[in-house]
C-alpha cells in the first residue's frame, strides 16, 4: 500500500547518503546520470506527450478520415458545434449519471461498506467475499462486459431471479441501459474501493474505536465521528481515481449496448469514437476527445494535490 | 450490563457475515453463469445447472483461428509492451531513486500525473498520427503504444520498491570499479526481485485485459488479440453458441487471474492503486 500512496516525492529515502558523494564525484557526471532515463522518456514523449500534443492541434481543425485533400484550421468550430449538437449533451449527461450512480455512489459506497464490514467478519466469509469481488476486477474489461450481458439481458439471469422473487421483469437493457451499465461498472469496479478503503481501515488504531465503543458510541455514530475524519483522505484519493477510471470506461458499454439503443447508454468516450470513425468527424471527434482529457487533467491536478497533503 | 462487549461483538460478527455474503451472492451470479455455461451442451444466457458435463465447448472454441492464434497475438503484444515497460521503468527508476536532483520532483509529478489520465481520451489522435507515420495496424507500433501507456505508473512502482534497496551494498560494489548499470543488472534488480515481479505481471495484466488500444490500432484480424477477437467472433454474429462463449472468456482470463493470484500478497492494497492507471 505504502508504495503506491506514499509518493515521498521531496524527500525519497534512497538518495540520503548522496550530499558527500556529489562532492568527491566530478561535474561531468550529471549527463552519465540522466542518461538511464532516455529510453523511457523518448517513449514518453513521442507515444504519449506527442499524440496529446497533436490531440490539441487536430481539436482545431476539420480533419476527416477519407476523400479530404487537405485539412485545414477551423478554429473553435468544432467545440461551438459540440455545445449546439443534442447528442454531445446527450453524451456529457450519460457521462455524468453514469460517473456518478457507478463510481461515487455505487463502487465508492459499496467498497466502503464491504471494506467496513469484512474488519468485522469471520476470516473464511472475508476470503471469500474478497476472492469474489476481485475476480471480477480482474477479468479483462471485454469479458466482464459479456458477463453483465447476459445478466441483463431480457432472457437473462437478472430476470430469472425476478421472476423467482415474483418481481415485474423488464428487458434491462432496452429500458434503463444506462443504468444497467452503470451496475456493470459497479460490479466490475468495486474491488478498487475495497482494497483502497481496507488498507485505510487498517491504519486506524484499534485502540481509537474501542475507546469510543466503551464509552457507548453506536455503530453510525462510530463510523461518523471516528471512522470517517480518519480516513477522509483516502476518500478523496479513492474517489478521484474512480472518476478517472470510470471517465474512461469504453470497452463494457460498447459489449453490453454499443451505446444505443438510440444513444441511451452513449457516454463521452463512446461519442468521440462514433463520431471519429463512424461518421468519420476525426476533427471533431478529437475535439470531444480534448474536453476529456482537460477534465481528466484536472481531476489529475486534485488527484497530486491530495497526494501532497497525505505525506 | 445486560450485554456484555465481546457478546456483541460475536452477534456484529454474524451480522457482517451475512451482510456479505449476500453482496457476494450478487456479485456471483455473472461468474457462476460463466463457469456453468461453460460446461453445459445447451447453454443459454440464464444461470442454471448444466444439462450434463461436457468440455465440447471447450473443444469447439480450440481452434487456431479462434483461440490459438488471437492468445498468441495477445501474448506477443502484451509480452512485447511488458518487456519494454519493465526494461524502460527500471532504468528510469535508477538515477531518480539514487541520485538527488532538482529535477526528480517535477518529474515525478508529471509521471504522477500521467499515470492518472483517462488514456481512453487521446486514442483518436494516436489513431491519426499512426496512420501519419505509418505504425497503423503494425504489432510494433501497438506494442510502443503500450509501453508508453504503462510506463509512468511502472516508473512510479519500480522507483518506490528501488527506493527500499539500501545504498550501502551498492557503494561496495562501485568502490570495487562496478559502473552503475552494472551495479544497477547485478546488484540492485536482484534484491528487488519482488518489486520487479510485480511491475511485470501489473503492465502485463493490463495490457492483456485492455480492448480499444488494439481496438483502434490494429485492422488485420489474423493481428487481433484475444480481447478485440473475441468481440468479433460472438458479438458480431446472429446466433451466440453460448457456451463456446463462455468457454473461450475463461481461456482468455485464466493468465491473468493465475497472475494475480501469484503476486496479490506481495503488494496487497498497493495493487489496487494500480487500477487507477488504466480504464
Amino acid at each position: 500500500m505504502k508504495t503506491a500512496t506514499d509518493p515521498g516525492l521531496a524527500k525519497g529515502p534512497g538518495p540520503a547518503a548522496v550530499p558527500p558523494a556529489r562532492s568527491t564525484r566530478p561535474r561531468r557526471v550529471p549527463l552519465l546520470r540522466v542518461l538511464p532515463l532516455t529510453p523511457a522518456v523518448v517513449l514518453l514523449l513521442l507515444f504519449l506527450a506527442g499524440p496529446i500534443a497533436y490531440c490539441a492541434y487536430i481539436a482545431f481543425t476539420d480533419l476527416q478520415l477519407t476523400g479530404q485533400a487537405e485539412d485545414s484550421f477551423v478554429g473553435f468550430e468544432n467545440f461551438t458545434t459540440a455545445f449546439g449538437d443534442d447528442a454531445f449533451l446527450n453524451a456529457v449527461w450519460l457521462t455524468l449519471v453514469f460517473t456518478v450512480i457507478s463510481a461515487l455512489v455505487g463502487q465508492n459506497t459499496l467498497g466502503l461498506a464491504l471494506a467496513a464490514l469484512m474488519q468485522r467478519a469471520s476470516k473464511p466469509v472475508r476470503t471469500l467475499v474478497g476472492g469474489i469481488v476481485i475476480t471480477a476486477w480482474v477479468l479483462p474489461e471485454v469479458v466482464a462486459g459479456f458477463l453483465l450481458y447476459a445478466f441483463f439481458r431480457r432472457e437473462g439471469t437478472l430476470n430469472a431471479v425476478l421472476d423467482w422473487l415474483h418481481l415485474p421483469t423488464q428487458n434491462w437493457l432496452f429500458t434503463l441501459p444506462i443504468l444497467a451499465v452503470s451496475f456493470a461498472n459497479v460490479w466490475r469496479g468495486t474491488a478498487f474501493s475495497m482494497l483502497v478503503y481496507s488498507a485505510a481501515l487498517n491504519e486506524i488504531p484499534k485502540e481509537i474505536t474501542e475507546a469510543a465503543e466503551v464509552d457507548g458510541a453506536g455503530g453510525w455514530r462510530r463510523l461518523w465521528h471516528i471512522t470517517l475524519p480518519m480516513i477522509r483522505r483516502s476518500i478523496g484519493t479513492n474517489l478521484m481515481l474512480i472518476t478517472l477510471q470510470t471517465l474512461s470506461v469504453f470497452g463494457l458499454i460498447w459489449v453490453m449496448t454499443r451505446g444505443g439503443p438510440g444513444g441511451r447508454s452513449q457516454t463521452l468516450p463512446l461519442f468521440m469514437y462514433e463520431e471519429a470513425f463512424q461518421k468519420s468527424m476525426i476533427g471533431y471527434g478529437t475535439a470531444v476527445a480534448l474536453l476529456l482529457l482537460v477534465v481528466g487533467s484536472l481531476f489529475s491536478v486534485v488527484y497530486l494535490r491530495l497526494l501532497r497533503t497525505e505525506v | 450490563m445486560p450485554r456484555t462487549l465481546s457478546s456483541r461483538r460475536s452477534s456484529h460478527r454474524l451480522a457482517a457475515d451475512a451482510g456479505l455474503l449476500v453482496v457476494a451472492a450478487a456479485f456471483v451470479l455473472p461468474l457462476a453463469w460463466v463457469v456453468l455455461s461453460a460446461l453445459d451442451p445447451h447453454a443459454d444466457l440464464r444461470v442454471k445447472l448444466p444439462d450434463g458435463l461436457t468440455l465440447d465447448n471447450f473443444d469447439a472454441v480450440m481452434t487456431p483461428d479462434i483461440t490459438f492464434t488471437p492468445l498468441l497475438n495477445s501474448l506477443l503484444l502484451c509480452g512485447g509492451g511488458t518487456l519494454l515497460t519493465v526494461a524502460c521503468a527500471a532504468l528510469a527508476a535508477y538515477p531518480l531513486s539514487r541520485f538527488r536532483s532538482r529535477l526528480n520532483r517535477p518529474f515525478l509529478l508529471t509521471v504522477l500525473f500521467a499515470t492518472s489520465l483517462p488514456i481512453t481520451a487521446i486514442m483518436v489522435p494516436v489513431y491519426a498520427l499512426f496512420v501519419q507515420v505509418n505504425l497503423i495496424d503494425t504489432m510494433e507500433g501497438t506494442i510502443f503504444f503500450f509501453a508508453a501507456s504503462q510506463l509512468p505508473f511502472a516508473i512510479w512502482l519500480m522507483k518506490n520498491f528501488m527506493d527500499g534497496v539500501p545504498k550501502e551494498l551498492e557503494e561496495a560494489a562501485w568502490t570495487d570499479g562496478a559502473s552503475s548499470l552494472q551495479s544497477l543488472v547485478r546488484i540492485v534488480l536482484p534484491l528487488m526481485g519482488p518489486g520487479v515481479a510485480v511491475v511485470t505481471v501489473f503492465s502485463f495484466v493490463m495490457m492483456w485485459g485492455n480492448f480499444f488500444v488494439p481496438f483502434m490500432l490494429l485492422l488485420t484480424p489474423d493481428q487481433m488479440p484475444a480481447a478485440v477477437s473475441i468481440n468479433e467472433f460472438f458479438g458480431n454474429r446472429g446466433t451466440v453458441v453460448y457456451g463456446q462463449l463462455a468457454a473461450f472468456s475463461i481461456l482468455y482470463s485464466t493468465p491473468v487471474i493465475l497472475l494475480y493470484v501469484l503476486v496479490a500478497r506481495r503488494l496487497g492494497g498497493g495493487f489496487a492503486l494500480g487500477g487507477a492507471v488504466k480504464g
